[in-house]
């Protein structure tokens, strides 16, 4: 599968898997013959999957050893229950053992699964730690999106504690998702069915354009083959170091103000505009290629 | 969900071709098949897990047809289904046998 044109946002959990990582070098921990279902589905008569939406286990990527997790978000939406959190967390604590070069996580969900309620809220909370855990020791944590449910909810703190984060223009990245900002504040605030703000809200592109993403790629799974391939090397020549307290708190400075300079903006196309793209109303239309070069990024 | 397990007669196939796959995702309208070697090498097993209940005459049907035209004696299936049409049922089966026996 790999180097064939196969769309990322397409494809389910297993085929990105399988196309990202070497070929045949990837071996699944808790695989779906071990039937680590959710109990909680079960109690409510809702249907079941045998892996519980996430495929965790080892592989090699450009020949480094890799720890990867890839969530199906056509399973209820990607969300984390109890199962599904601790198949992730139990991955990175296994890095804290196995140190791989990196640990990769394709995030495709919508947050928590609601149905399992506190323990996908633990389970969330559990990861969170892990991740941090997993960096602090000096192993970076990859986040890829670029999946139908995007990174939303826990999932999109997850998403944004890792040390890179790698993106598709079709990928989407927030915490409350648009229809539960509609339902909250209701649709004069955001209307969750005009895609194309949506995307413009939440999409690759102003993640990338605004600093949440590091890396704008393709739609395609050799493009997150290959900038993961490009990130470990990266990573092996310049480890990853702990943040010093005042490396956050320029961090927190530089959101805060982020945050003021952007509170009034009703649409990405003002954030195109401050970040000086020539045109801003054209930024949707660009490839990833120009979008990367206007943003003034070596391809 | 609704719950049953079939035994369909079924001629052999070869013990060491076999090996464990997963195929289709269970979402609205889809369904995935877990196909596992067995010991009794002269019928497929078949053990389904349905959200739509009340539909096991049209499940028998599709699975028979399956059972009859691959050899898949020495299998067992086990189906996740949200709701999945016969048609995708089908499709899904013998893309689970390709795969498999690949």
């Amino acid at each position: 599968m790999n180097g064939r044109r196969i769309s990322y946002f397409e494809a389910s959990a297993r085929m990105r898997l399988s196309g990202l990582v070497d070929a045949g070098s990837f071996s699944e921990f808790c695989p779906p013959e071990m039937r680590q279902t959710s109990p909680h589905l079960a109690q409510l008569g809702a249907p079941q999957a045998f892996d519980d939406g996430v495929v965790v286990g080892r592989a090699s990527l450009a020949g480094h050893a890799v720890l990867i997790a890839a969530q199906e978000g056509r399973f209820i939406g990607g969300s984390v229950g109890e199962v599904h959190g601790a198949k992730i967390c139990g991955l990175l604590d296994k890095a804290m053992v196995e140190r791989p070069a990196a640990v990769l996580l394709l995030v495709d969900s919508g947050g928590v699964r609601l149905h399992e309620a506190n323990a996908g809220l633990i389970a969330i909370s559990e990861i969170m730690r892990a991740v941090l855990q997993v960096q602090a020791a000096g192993i970076p944590v990859f986040a890829l999106v670029g999946g139908s449910c995007g990174a939303f909810g826990g999932m999109g703190i997850v998403t944004r504690l890792c040390a890179e984060v790698v993106m598709s223009e079709q990928g989407r990245l927030g915490l409350s998702g648009p229809e539960v900002i509609e339902t909250v504040k209701g649709v004069e605030e955001f209307d969750s069915r005009d895609r194309a703000l949506v995307w413009r809200i939440t999409g690759g592109k102003l993640r990338r354009a605004l600093g949440d993403a590091t890396r704008l790629v393709d739609d395609l799974i050799p493009a997150f083959r290959a900038a993961a391939a490009d990130l470990i090397e990266r990573y092996q020549t310049h480890p990853l170091t702990p943040a010093h307290l005042d490396t956050l708190l320029d961090e927190q400075a530089r959101l805060a103000a982020r945050s003021e300079r952007f509170a009034s903006a009703r649409d990405g196309l003002e954030i195109w505009q401050a970040a000086a793209f020539a045109d801003a109303s054209q930024v949707p239309e660009l490839t990833v290629e120009e979008f990367n070069l206007q943003l003034g990024e070596p391809a | 969900m609704e719950q049953f397990t079939l035994t369909l007669p079924s001629s052999t196939l070869p013990q060491d071709i076999i090996h464990t796959a997963i195929c289709g995702v269970v979402s609205s309208g889809n369904l995935e098949v877990l196909v596992e070697p067995t010991a009794t090498r002269n019928a497929c097993e078949i053990v389904v897990n349905t959200s739509a209940h009340g539909f096991r005459d049209i499940w028998e049907a599709v699975l028979k047809d399956f059972a009859e035209r691959h050899s898949v004696g020495g299998l067992r299936l086990s189906i996740n289904d949200a709701g999945a049409t016969p048609a995708v049922v089908s499709l899904r089966l013998d893309q689970a046998f390709e795969t498999c026996a690949a």
